[in-house]
């Protein structure tokens, strides 16, 4: 399941906030590998330095050691420019709190993507990889939450990313609505081959992963492999 | 114990944070402020030094020529019910030569009692002293004359007073209370290096005038609250045998009558303008912390639900809005009282006054303050009732995105890329703040064009004046009429390529409506050098019979063309003229009336008299002409158009083009205020949207363009509201700066219209960059984690 070059290649990774006896060590040193088309589940509790490694991922944050190399390039050395094009181009976010933009709907909201990146899919396209394409016209608040998610995740998928990084994407949502949520994150990892990234502190969701990787205090503490995934559907929490 | 509650410090804190907001709403405050307190500390400074040196100089108040009255009927006067003081004099036009100074300098002469002070128009010495009892050859100077030229006690000066030419012994200097405006004949504005004053003993110039024995002016005071017009019929009736060419009140003596035209111009101008501008100021103030409070709902709701009442969170927010308006009224305070008191002096320099007072008076400040304060109070307090009316828990959701109610066409919704999207929908859910926003500029851009076409306006009475209407390169006046047969004698002067004659004869126009005491002005036909010319700058036909009417004189003394005027000549055998208006002029200056020479020589039973000639010189030969002149007996006064055409520029660039300066500022600080705030507020609202779009990719100046351009939007909309709300507004203050002396010509010039649009365009931009500033730091981050 492999390549012989992970997509993305953690190394060493450390994440220092503040200084002297105050500061808190987000990130101690650590050393991930992100594979293509793989679908791994961050778990761990509040603090433990998971959503740091996400944003660090995502071009988002800088590290304060360690670097994170995409495809070969270091990542960690790129200018705000470059950073900005690699979002563009490689990766697709999905917030806790989906982040939609109110005054567009849900197919411009996609559009907004679609419009600067390079081989996109047309938004009614990944609209209907969520099952939303019946909704397209409707504004954000026209939709309810777990619609805004899937909104969200198309808006994120539209323009086939190397990677998909989600966030606590069924955060704010009940369990139905966020299994719906997960189905649809699950289709586009299966359908696009992006190498995908859930970030969760609910041990449920971790049996759709190909991996689990669970942190604490900065620290990964275990990686698991799933002999066997359980698919979004059956999952409940 | 804690020395400042929660709440207030929860206040200092807010301010600190919102330190930019809190700046842009205070610089807009500050500005409407400042203009007013600038414009009316200047004003009431001004009108209590008027009253004050009026007061301490016994100003005369009523003013009588006359050709040559014995000195024994100064008693006669003086047993005129109402008159409390009499004082006789004798005056006469001089030239005087300046060594090294080419142009002629034409000098009132005006005598002193010999052996005390003069009862009336007391002089305020600036310098040396009166001229001793029997000194006939010394001299005072009025200050400004004797500056312009070097002049100082001890100096020699000549002049040549009735043809004779004598060498005077300047003994000190002074300024009078009867040339505050010290102003020539004829002349538009002062011109101390043209034209002066000279006062010298009663015996000198009653020799010189062949005045012994007699005088040719006098100036009575009257007692406290004696109503002039009795006073002037009897004077003039006294008068009359003698010369008398009808009295005048003070309210039409020369000096006083352009500072008062002055006055009531400034009043107008700090009344009129700093009123739209305080009101705009206002309403941007008012609009803009209504919208900073919007921004502030979950706040309110959170401090609701802590169970703080409504009363204590209107108070809060109340003290926020009012520390930063106070802020804005207190730098407004600090920079009007300063201006103030520049303008003030900048007037001084014009009108000379031996003394200034500084009296700012309490009203400009309070009616400022009131008038920012409860502008910004209500709009704070109308913004934080529509947040405390809801319930805690609703406050603290976001406010439902608004339904759209209009959307874009689809044809265009299809044209246009998302982050137009955006901008367009923004404007579209909230069309009345948009609204608000694209006001408040647009009255920054009225202010601007009003300000802009101020220069437009005034150089076209300039040229309307020197150059549509006096065609001529000098004007001479004569020490009495001339006989037709002189106009040769004026022609052989050097360099003299064209003469015409002119007469301008004092009298009463009379209408249903009113009398205007004045003069009527007699052209030769055919005239080329001096003519009628209308606000289009064409010249009008001079008839051959009847009289032609400036607009504003037959305004006032409701008259039209076909109606019939009565004309009281104010000279000579005063005949009365009962003849027709044939015609009305509509150009800029003046309340004149204007007759056929040859018509008015018959109906004052003359034959062909002048006293006025307009000249043609060859350039070539000015100085030689000027030279003559000076050596002329009769000839009383040179008027050289390019010196007054100078004089005009220059008064012009040191007065109006100043306090054009202060409003293209002030202005261009509103307009930047309000789009500064605009932008902000926008930040506030869509930081977390913004920021999303920064995480999925979009660059800095992508969505740049998403926040400012709804404010370019806006700008952009609000430029042409703003000419057409310009142009009403610059119609407004036509009509009211119109005066006896000129009106101002509506004309709103296209460059005043492109240079409103450029300088609001360079404030909105620069606001916009200011922001951008912050949009640049924007965390992205933090927006992940947070909920709406």
């Amino acid at each position: 399941m492999s390549d012989a070059q992970p997509v993305l290649a953690v190394r060493e990774l450390t994440k220092v906030y503040g200084e002297g006896p105050t500061a808190v060590h987000a990130l101690a040193g650590v050393d991930l590998d992100l594979e293509a088309g793989e679908l791994m589940v961050l778990l761990g509790p509040s603090g433990s330095g998971k959503s740091t490694l996400l944003n660090i991922m995502g071009g988002l944050d800088s590290p304060t050691a360690g670097e994170v190399r995409f495809r070969g390039e270091t990542l960690t050395a790129f200018s705000e420019g470059a950073l900005t094009r690699y979002r563009r181009e490689a990766v697709g976010f999905v917030f806790q709190f989906y982040n939609l933009i109110a005054s567009l709907t849900a197919e411009e909201n996609v559009a907004l993507v679609t419009e600067i990146a390079e081989r996109p899919m047309k938004p009614r396209e990944a609209l209907a990889l969520v099952g939303l394409e019946k909704r397209a016209h409707h504004f954000p608040a026209e939709l309810s939450g777990g619609e805004q998610q899937r909104v969200a995740i198309a808006r994120a998928i539209a323009k086939r990313p190397e990677i998909l990084l989600c966030d606590e994407p069924t955060g704010a949502l009940d369990s139905h609505t966020g299994v719906l949520v997960l189905e649809a994150i699950e289709r586009v990892n299966a359908e696009l081959g992006s190498a995908t990234a859930v970030i969760t502190h609910n041990v449920g969701i971790a049996a759709m992963a190909n991996r689990v990787v669970s942190m604490a205090d900065g620290r990964i503490v275990e990686t698991r492999v799933n002999a066997e995934r359980v698919r979004a559907e059956a999952l409940s929490w | 114990m804690r020395l400042v509650s929660a709440l207030d410090a929860k206040l200092l804190r807010d301010l600190r944070r919102l330190a930019g907001p809190a700046a842009a709403v205070a610089l807009v405050i500050a500005s409407g402020v400042a203009l007013l307190v600038m414009s009316l500390s200047a004003l009431s400074s001004l009108q209590s030094t008027m009253d004050a040196y009026y007061d301490r100089a016994r100003f005369a108040e009523v003013f009588a020529p006359v050709k040559r009255a014995p000195e024994r009927l100064a008693e006669r006067i003086a047993d005129i019910p109402g008159v409390r003081t009499v004082e006789t004099r004798v005056v006469g036009m001089a030239t005087a030569e300046i060594e090294g100074f080419g142009d002629p300098v034409t000098a009132l002469t005006l005598s002193l009692p010999e052996t005390r002070a003069p009862r009336l128009n007391a002089l305020a010495m600036r310098s040396g002293r009166a001229p001793a009892p029997g000194r006939t050859d010394e001299a005072v100077l009025l200050e400004p004359f004797a500056e312009a030229h070097g002049l100082r006690p001890g100096d020699g000066l000549t002049v040549l007073m009735n043809g004779t030419r004598r060498t005077l012994r300047v003994v000190g200097t002074a300024l009078s209370v009867e040339h505050v405006y010290a102003i020539a004949p004829g002349g538009l504005m002062p011109d101390p290096e043209r034209f002066g004053v000279i006062w010298m003993g009663r015996d000198a110039l009653a020799a010189a005038w062949d005045m012994e024995g007699a005088f040719n002016s006098v100036t009575l005071g009257l007692v406290a609250g004696v109503e002039p017009r009795a006073v002037i019929e009897r004077l003039d009736a006294l008068l009359a045998p003698w010369g008398g060419t009808g009295a005048i009140p003070r309210a039409d003596q020369i000096s006083h009558w352009f500072l008062t035209n002055e006055l009531a111009q400034l009043r107008t101008q700090a009344t009129v303008l700093p009123t739209i501008f305080l009101a705009v100021a206002a309403f941007l103030a008012n609009t803009v912390l209504a919208r900073l409070i919007e921004t502030e709902r979950r706040e309110i709701a959170l401090m609701k639900a802590f169970g703080y009442s409504n009363l204590a969170v209107g108070w809060h927010y109340a003290k926020l809005a009012l520390a930063m308006a106070g802020l804005g009224v207190l730098a407004g305070w600090l920079l009007g009282s300063g201006l103030g008191r520049w303008n003030t002096e900048l007037y001084g320099a014009h009108f000379r006054f031996p003394f200034l007072e500084f009296r700012p008076g309490a009203p400009p400040y309070a009616i400022s303050a009131a008038a920012s304060l409860g502008a910004a109070l209500f709009g704070a307090l109308f913004a934080v009732r529509r947040a405390v009316v809801l319930p805690p828990a609703e406050a603290m959701r976001p406010p439902a995105p608004d339904r759209i109610r209009v959307d874009l066409p689809d044809a265009a919704l299809r044209a246009l890329d998302s982050p137009t999207r955006i901008i367009l929908r923004a404007v579209l859910r909230t069309p009345v703040r948009a609204a608000l926003s694209t006001l408040g500029i647009a009255l920054a851009v009225a202010v601007l064009v009003l300000a802009m076409q101020w220069r437009t306006s005034i150089e076209r009475i300039a040229i309307s004046h020197f150059e549509e209407s006096q065609r001529q390169d000098v004007i001479l006046g004569f020490a009495e009429l001339r006989p037709s047969e002189a106009r040769f004698a004026v022609g052989r002067l050097p360099g003299v390529m064209a003469m015409e004659p002119l007469r301008i004869t004092p009298a009463d126009l009379i209408g249903p409506r009113a009398t205007h005491r004045g003069a009527v002005t007699g052209m030769p036909q055919g005239a080329e050098l001096q003519v009628l010319a209308g606000a289009d700058g064409r010249a009008r036909a001079i008839p051959e019979g009847g009289v032609v009417l400036a607009e504003m004189l037959a305004e006032k003394l409701g008259l039209a063309p076909g109606d019939a005027i009565r004309i009281e000549v104010l000279e000579g055998a005063r005949p009365v003229i009962e003849t027709e208006v044939v015609g009305l002029v509509d150009g800029y200056i003046g309340m004149t009336a204007t007759m056929d020479l040859s018509a008015l020589n018959r109906a004052l039973g003359e034959g062909p008299r002048f006293e006025y000639a307009s000249l043609l010189v060859d350039p070539a030969q000015e100085a030689a002409f000027l030279k003559a002149t000076t050596r002329t007996p009769m000839i009383s006064m040179v008027l050289v158009k390019r010196a007054a055409k100078e004089k005009f520029d220059e008064t012009l660039a040191e007065t109006i083009l100043i306090f054009i300066g202060f409003f293209v500022a002030f202005a261009g600080a509103l307009a930047m205020g309000v789009v500064y705030n605009a932008a902000r507020i926008a930040l506030s609202e869509r930081g977390r949207e913004l920021a999303t779009l920064r995480v999925l990719g979009f660059t800095r100046g992508e969505i740049a363009y998403i926040l400012l351009g709804e404010t370019a939007l806006l700008t952009l909309a609000a430029i042409p509201l703003g000419w057409g709300l310009g142009w009403g507004l610059v119609k407004l203050m036509a009509s009211a700066f119109e005066t006896e002396l000129y009106r101002i010509p509506f004309d709103v010039p296209p460059e005043a219209y492109g240079w409103a649009a450029v300088t609001t365009v360079a404030a909105a931009t620069l606001s916009g960059l200011l922001v951008r500033r912050r949009l640049d730091r924007l965390d992205l981050v933090a927006v992940l984690k947070t909920r709406e």
